[in-house]
């Protein structure tokens, strides 16, 4: 095994179009792991540390610019007024160590179905910044998952950043688990409202092979909002529109039985978590709602 | 490949370094360091959390490669560390030894009270409060407490959870370690 370190970004693009094998580590908190129970010997491992570049974020007008290996720790700490879907799904990544060293680079380079940013960044609206010596592109992230453990990304290219939306409403995260830490989820849900384009945005986690989003229960509760003029009388979700909502994002899912649940409890828990975080979400937007009318 | 870094506070070196290798095993099989533990091999359990630049992490989920000219501090050097926090370190004589570290023990020149013993005040307070049963956890625990104690005096006991979730002890029930926590913390605050 060769250790590369790349001190740039540029040498770092040069050392993957001549290495297309090498393994990009960053937090290590997957990669480490596969290393140690000897289920990878990758030829080349290339840290990404040196890069400062990565470890940094900008906060734009309408999005933020999240460097690939900016550690959960963080955008749990600076980033919670802008995303915070992302960060409540950040809180509930493992423990306090991965945190520290842990980011949404290697979640995406992973592209586990249970990985925890996944469906905060499917409901936000996100793009994946990637980049090779050939030139950079940015992958929306509807298209960015292919399969189980599988991406977009070409054999030479590295994730730069990913550019997420900022919150333009409240947003949602909700985590299936016997546990509160060191979990790997059942299955998990995000939910975003955007007031803005008077649309509703979800994802959902570990309940398909890939990170997917309902896009017919969206689109139903889009007209139903719409319908029933709720995003402007701010009135509570008639009962029958959150419960049709969540059947929606339950027949969304394609689970499989395994040693963390079956495909049923997947099915019904994602249904569950759909119903309580349109509630909670619709909620605070209905609080936000009437200080804005009274203060008008 | 050889690696250049600094473990409690002072410069070592490491040669023969597989490339794949954590910096777990480099602490433990070429420093000669085995206060951090070894256990899961992939960040479940929190035994093996060292601080990489002041940051609490498994040190078994980073590749050895990665520490290079970093700062590493291990519970052999927790001590001196917490002192060194406190007081300061004027002669320049400040970090710890590899010798003195591999000799590390909780002993002191009176095993009854602990009296002469080179505890970081954290440590004393597991002592003190019966939070050591086999132990293996403890080193984990130990660096884990202490860093939040550095930057939460006062913490909760939500706040004690939250920090130590990441370090799994199968014999306490974790009763006597929040205790111990707290009774550092209270400690601190005191000035004792």
């Amino acid at each position: 095994m060769d250790f590369l370190r790349p001190a740039s970004w540029e040498e770092a693009l040069a050392a993957k179009a001549e290495h297309p094998t090498a393994v990009p580590i960053a937090g290590g908190t997957d990669v480490m792991v596969e290393i140690n129970f000897d289920h990878r010997r990758p030829e080349y491992l290339m840290d990404l540390n040196r890069i400062g570049d990565l470890d940094a974020w900008e906060v734009g007008e309408e999005s933020v610019r999240l460097g690939a290996s900016v550690p959960y720790a963080r955008i749990m700490e600076h980033l919670r007024a802008e995303l915070p879907g992302l960060a409540l799904a950040s809180h509930t990544v493992a423990s306090p160590q991965i945190r520290n060293r842990g980011g949404v680079g290697g979640n995406l380079g992973t592209a586990s179905p249970a990985g925890d940013a996944h469906p905060a960044l499917l409901a936000a609206g996100a793009e994946v910044e990637v980049e090779s010596v050939r030139g950079a592109r940015r992958i929306p992230i509807d298209a960015f998952y292919t399969g189980v453990k599988r991406n977009a990304l070409a054999p030479d290219e590295l994730i730069r950043a990913i550019h997420i939306k900022k919150a333009d409403g409240p947003q949602q995260y909700s985590k299936v688990g016997t546990r509160n830490a060191m979990v790997i989820a059942v299955c998990a849900f995000g939910l975003a409202l955007h007031p803005g384009t008077r649309t509703v945005r979800t994802g959902i986690g570990s309940a398909a092979p890939t990170p997917i989003r309902a896009r017919a229960a969206e689109e139903f509760l889009d007209a139903a909002l719409e319908e029933g003029g709720l995003w402007d009388n701010g009135k509570t979700i008639p009962p029958s529109v959150a419960k049709r909502f969540a059947e929606l994002c339950a027949a969304a899912c394609n689970p499989i039985d395994d040693v963390r649940g079956t495909a049923a409890y997947r099915r019904h828990a994602v249904g569950v978590m759909a119903r309580r975080t349109l509630t909670w979400t619709w909620e605070s937007y209905r609080g936000a709602h009437r200080i804005t009318e009274g203060a008008a | 490949m050889r690696l250049n870094f600094t473990v409690n506070g002072r410069p070592q070196e490491a040669d023969d370094v597989w490339e794949g290798e954590s910096l777990l095993y480099v602490l433990r099989e070429r420093l000669g360091l085995p206060g951090s533990k070894n256990a899961c091999e992939q960040g479940e359990c929190g035994s093996c959390t060292v601080r990489l630049d002041g940051v609490p992490v498994c040190s078994c989920l980073v590749a050895a490669g990665q520490a290079e000219g970093r700062e590493v501090v291990t519970v052999e050097g927790l001590a001196d560390f917490a002192r060194q926090r406190a007081e300061g370190c004027g002669t320049g004589a400040c970090g710890t030894s590899l010798q003195k570290a591999r000799r590390w023990e909780a002993r002191g020149t009176d095993s009854q009270t602990g009296e002469g013993t080179d505890l970081a005040p954290v440590q004393q307070a597991f002592l003190d409060a019966g939070a050591v049963q086999c132990g293996f956890c403890t080193p984990g625990l130990l660096v884990a407490a202490d860093e939040m104690l550095e930057r939460n005096p006062n913490p909760t006991d939500a706040d004690i959870r939250e920090a130590l979730s990441g370090n799994l002890c199968r014999c306490t029930g974790y009763e006597k370690i929040m205790d111990a926590v707290r009774l550092a913390a209270a400690r601190q605050s005191e000035g004792v």
